[in-house]
């Protein structure tokens, strides 16, 4: 395993994943080489298919690669697991339905032992860090999805992991919940300073939110393009109108078609 | 959406069909006693008319079919008007018949949990003992019944035990098949969660998969209490007619009191209704405990 620097969270070299299936090999990613370091907002974007997020379920030691190496916080994917490097937000918010919201919250928490006074100090600052103070005691169905998506990012949250893994958390949502949710995610990332890798299949999203764009293509799962985002850190939801803002995500754009992703 | 209304959407349609059923059921008490009374009457060298048969009918001491109003008759007599230790009241032999039902529901139950456990994390318990679970259920508890109370009555075990493992026999399988989906239940993201938590196996099954399979269990658990019940009275059918509702339909049939057998029927029919209502209602409470949508 290589060296890697002190601020590296995620170090990728020739990265490959092979899925056997009945119809043959899959090339899910095929050699993927991406640094990421503390403090980034990186997004993955791509079509169907481009292997975002198996990339992301290879850190998160969901998959393991057939070929490569990748390294989390210096150790293998399965060691950050177990040391609980990061925390995991899914497409679908994944709350257990029998628990209260924060119950959920503190579901991570009941695992990894903390105490109970820590547990409940924990499930306070997550909620008013994701805005649902006072929605603690209802249950899931009791919320709207972008509540109940909210309330699974605060349980990503509450224990110590500086990474955050995000698998197009905002995919199922409306675009006005959406808009709202990502600038408030970006004050999130501003105030907690994680480490953040979205995947999304969304243009706008994806350079609204990143100081790094990784784009992707199929067949084989691959990286066409890493754009680094020129815009500042601070980000009015009417940034998205400047020609700064345009000319990235024309980039992006020129990125995918690059890897013939508008072809099928 | 109209509101429902208790009486016209709940009580008027199980009226109806009651009323149904208690009209088909006096037809059928006329057309089955009737042959007996014209016998009767042959052989006393008259003829009987329709108007004297018809009351006949319904007032046999061992009729073929009894009339409603006999069992209601017969229910009353051996509950209200005998004390409940006594060994003529219906009450003592339900309480028999009961015990035995949940002791080998709570052992069936315990059993089933158990082997659920078992085959759901053990992909060789899975294996080899799944299809003895099913073939065991396709042997027919008619002929076990017998063999497993002589055994047991063999090395010194009666009574109350033999028959709740006969019940046993019965309720298990229902739970292993119920538990074993419910707690395979979980999606793939919710057990995906628990792994990126890196959480041990008994974490995930305390908080996660035993959770998602109460709906099952309860499910499960309203099947298995009503078998048991039956099991419990085929278990007491080869006992020799001690005690107990298998005990009195035994007796019933040996001498021909079919007033008798059918009580018997009732009293278990009222028991497995109860039961079953207990099971459901825990069901409402548990699920109720665990935020579920009204």
């Amino acid at each position: 395993m290589s060296m890697t620097s002190n601020s590296s969270v995620v170090s990728a070299k020739d990265l490959c994943l092979t899925f056997e299936t009945n119809d043959g090999p899959v090339n899910a990613l095929s050699n993927v080489n991406l640094e990421i370091t503390k403090g980034d907002f990186v997004s993955f974007i791509g079509p169907s298919g481009c292997g975002k997020t198996t990339f992301l379920r290879v850190i998160a030691d969901l998959e393991r690669n057939t070929g490569g190496t990748i390294t989390v916080n210096g150790m293998t994917p399965e060691e950050a697991r177990r040391a609980r490097a990061y925390g995991y937000v899914f497409q679908a918010a994944a709350l257990y339905p029998w628990r209260t919201i924060e119950k959920n919250i503190a579901l991570p928490l009941e695992i990894m032992g903390y105490s109970a006074a820590e547990m409940q100090k924990r499930i306070a600052e997550t909620l008013e860090l994701v805005n649902l103070s006072g929605f603690g005691k209802k249950f899931p169905w009791q919320l709207s999805g972008g509540m109940q998506q909210r309330a699974s990012i605060a349980r990503a949250l509450a224990f110590d992991a500086d990474l955050l893994l995000m698998d197009e958390p905002f995919g199922a949502l409306d675009e006005i919940v959406r808009d709202h949710l990502n600038e408030q995610l970006l004050k999130l990332w501003a105030r907690t300073e994680k480490t953040i890798c979205f995947v999304t299949h969304s243009i706008p999203e994806a350079v609204y939110l990143s100081t790094k764009i990784v784009v992707m293509s199929p067949r084989p799962g691959r990286v066409t393009d890493v754009i680094d985002s020129t815009l500042p850190k601070e980000r009015p939801l009417d940034i998205r109108e400047t020609p700064e803002f345009l000319a990235i995500a024309h980039r992006v754009r020129e990125g995918l078609r690059a890897g013939h992703s508008y072809d099928e | 959406m109209e509101k429902p209304q208790l009486f016209r959407d709940r009580i008027f349609p199980v009226l109806v069909v009651v009323l149904a059923i208690l009209l088909i059921w006096h037809v059928f008490v006329f057309v089955l006693n009737a042959p007996f009374e014209r016998d009767q009457a042959a052989r006393a060298g008259t003829t009987i008319t329709f108007s004297e048969l018809l009351p006949k009918t319904f007032n046999q001491e061992r009729p073929v079919l009894p009339a409603p109003h006999q069992i209601v008759a017969e229910l009353w007599d051996t509950t209200v008007n005998k004390p409940i230790t006594s060994k003529r009241s219906l009450f003592y032999h339900a309480w028999i018949t009961l015990s035995a039902t949940l002791a080998g529901f709570g052992i069936g139950t315990v059993l089933g949990i158990l082997l659920a456990i078992g085959i759901v994390h053990n992909r060789a318990i899975d294996r080899s003992l799944m299809p003895w679970v099913i073939a065991s259920q396709t042997v027919p508890i008619i002929a076990i019944a017998p063999m497993v109370i002589v055994v047991l009555n063999s090395i010194g075990i009666s009574g109350l035990l033999p028959k709740a493992l006969i019940s046993t026999y019965l309720s298990f399988f229902p739970v292993v098949v119920g538990m074993v989906k419910g707690l395979r239940s979980p999606e793939m993201m919710h057990l995906d969660l628990m792994r990126t938590y890196n959480a041990s196996r008994a974490q995930v099954f305390w908080k996660l998969r035993w959770p998602a399979s109460m709906p099952y269990l309860f499910t499960s658990l309203k099947v298995a209490i009503a078998i048991s019940l039956v099991g419990a009275i085929v278990g007491e059918l080869p006992t020799g007619a001690v005690a107990g509702l298998g005990a009195r339909l035994l007796s019933g049939s040996y001498y021909g009191q079919t007033v008798q057998i059918w009580a018997a029927l009732f009293m278990a029919a009222a028991l497995a209704a109860v039961l079953v209502g207990i099971v459901g209602a825990a069901h409402t409470m548990v699920l109720k405990r665990m935020g579920v949508k009204p």
